[in-house]
């Protein structure tokens, strides 16, 4: 039961995240680093980036759309299945989404 | 320092116990410090840049009201170039549209604007002092000023039932973040817990209203909450484990675990002005304490929930049970748990007692 609702939660988000908006770091939120690693810093608290995530966030410019990204980041990762790097980018949108670290123009 | 011992995240910075408000909860102790022995700007400066040495990403700059410092500008300027994440905690007073551009270009990140209340009211009956108005001030000032907003509520009996009201500030202003936290009772707010304690009924209340607006604000307010722990079923883990996470440095520069660990008689703690902060950090008594489980009693000591709850909080244990090392009595597995439903038990509406407030230090 748990699982199954978890699931279902996971999806609503999803499916807020349009894709034709363009994101940006919400106002607070910048990348910091603190030994060699890179965070993404927030009130009161912060998300180490590794690999695809820093490749996600960088591109939160408020220019490019998340179509965009995913158009990117599939070039990016050419050997990883294009769809999985899609789902991938929404469900890590979301999760900043709901961190409320971005803000998504439209 | 145990293997699995990494470096603090963030670092609170008591800048001063001076506050222009009485909060009858207030977090700081009993005793409090006098302007004369706060830190130095330079020593605070030093600390900053330690911090960042340390790994320590955050610097939460709070008090007291850290604004009653004349170098809080220097203060927040220093702790940016040294490369924390700079949050300041504050009632809002003293401040004016000029200091806050101020801050902001010294390199504030995130302003977190307590409240009271919704209303003038009972903010002014719980904080001794007329403040309300200069806070809704503050938030038209923050509209037009790009900075991360955190609106805190401090929740307890007398102002629950205002959620619809506090909600409606915090969603008429440009704040991300809310947080309703609910009052822990230690310090000043034990002082005054029978008339603070919410109800059950205003408990349950509270939760389904947080949820509701959870989802209804989720992407564009981020809520936070804290539930009155005597009503929990396990403990909440106190600043994350103790000496795990957080360093709290008091106005006089003395180095603790956490905000109330001074009621702990026996501890001894270390003072920035003597020693470097990794050195504390790493192998000051105070933070090797109750640090990993060594120290633990049963039923913690072989508990399934000992590393996501590390046992409660020491202060509260020391509190209603008389023994820092004692498993946090409000846990429903302590066996001092009656002790807490007895407290929950005496709640009544009779408003018969007075308030103790907190008073100004020299």
């Amino acid at each position: 039961m748990a699982a199954a609702g978890r699931v279902s939660a996971a999806e609503r988000i999803v499916m807020a995240i349009d894709t034709n908006s363009k994101p940006q770091l919400a106002p607070g939120c910048r990348l910091g680093e603190n030994n060699n690693q890179r965070v993404l810093l927030m009130p009161e608290r912060a998300l180490r980036l590794n690999g695809p995530s820093l490749e996600i966030v960088s591109r939160c410019d408020g220019k490019r759309t998340v179509a965009q990204i995913v158009a990117d980041l599939q070039k990016l990762y050419s050997k990883a299945e294009p769809h999985k790097v899609e789902s991938d980018i929404i469900g890590y949108l979301a999760l900043l989404q709901k961190e409320r670290a971005l803000d998504f123009k439209a | 320092m145990t293997p699995s011992q990494t470096n603090p995240l963030a670092v609170v910075c008591e800048l001063t116990h001076r506050c222009p408000l009485h909060c009858v909860y207030c977090s700081n102790p009993q005793e409090l410090a006098a302007r004369a022995t706060e830190l130095s700007t330079e020593t605070w400066i030093s600390v900053f840049r330690q911090a960042a040495d340390l790994g320590v990403l955050q610097a939460d700059l709070t008090g007291g009201e850290p604004l009653a410092r004349t170098d809080i500008v220097e203060l927040v300027r220093a702790a940016r170039t040294a490369g924390l994440y700079v949050n300041l905690i504050t009632s809002g007073l003293p401040l004016d549209e000029a200091k806050l551009d101020l801050l902001i270009s010294a390199g504030l990140d995130h302003f977190q604007l307590s409240f009271q209340s919704s209303n003038e009211q009972i903010a002014e009956e719980i904080s001794g002092t007329k403040t309300h108005a200069q806070k809704l001030r503050i938030l038209d000032w923050l509209k037009s000023r790009r900075i991360a907003v955190t609106l805190n509520f401090v929740l307890h009996r007398r102002n629950l039932h205002q959620m619809d009201e506090m909600l409606a500030i915090a969603e008429s202003s440009s704040a991300t973040r809310i947080e309703f936290a609910n009052v822990q009772y230690y310090g000043w707010a034990f002082a005054n817990r029978e008339l603070l304690l919410p109800t059950r009924t205003q408990l349950d209340e509270f939760l389904a209203k947080v949820k509701s607006a959870e989802e209804r604000l989720r992407g564009e307010i981020r809520i936070e909450y804290v539930v009155p722990d005597y009503y929990a079923k396990y403990p909440k883990p106190c600043m994350g484990g103790w000496g795990r996470k957080v360093m709290l440095i008091a106005p006089s520069g003395d180095a603790l675990p956490c905000h109330a660990a001074s009621v702990i008689a026996g501890l001894q703690f270390e003072n920035v002005k003597e020693k470097h902060l990794r050195e504390i950090w790493e192998s000051s008594g105070a933070f090797q304490k109750f640090r990993g489980e060594s120290w633990m009693q049963e039923p913690c000591k072989s508990c399934g929930r000992r590393e996501q709850d590390f046992g409660g909080c020491r202060c509260q244990a020391l509190l209603l049970a008389g023994d820092a090392a004692a498993t946090d009595p409000v846990c429903s597995l302590s066996p001092r748990r009656h002790s807490v439903d007895a407290i929950l038990s005496t709640i009544s509406s009779s408003r018969s007692l007075a308030w103790q407030y907190r008073p100004n230090p020299s």
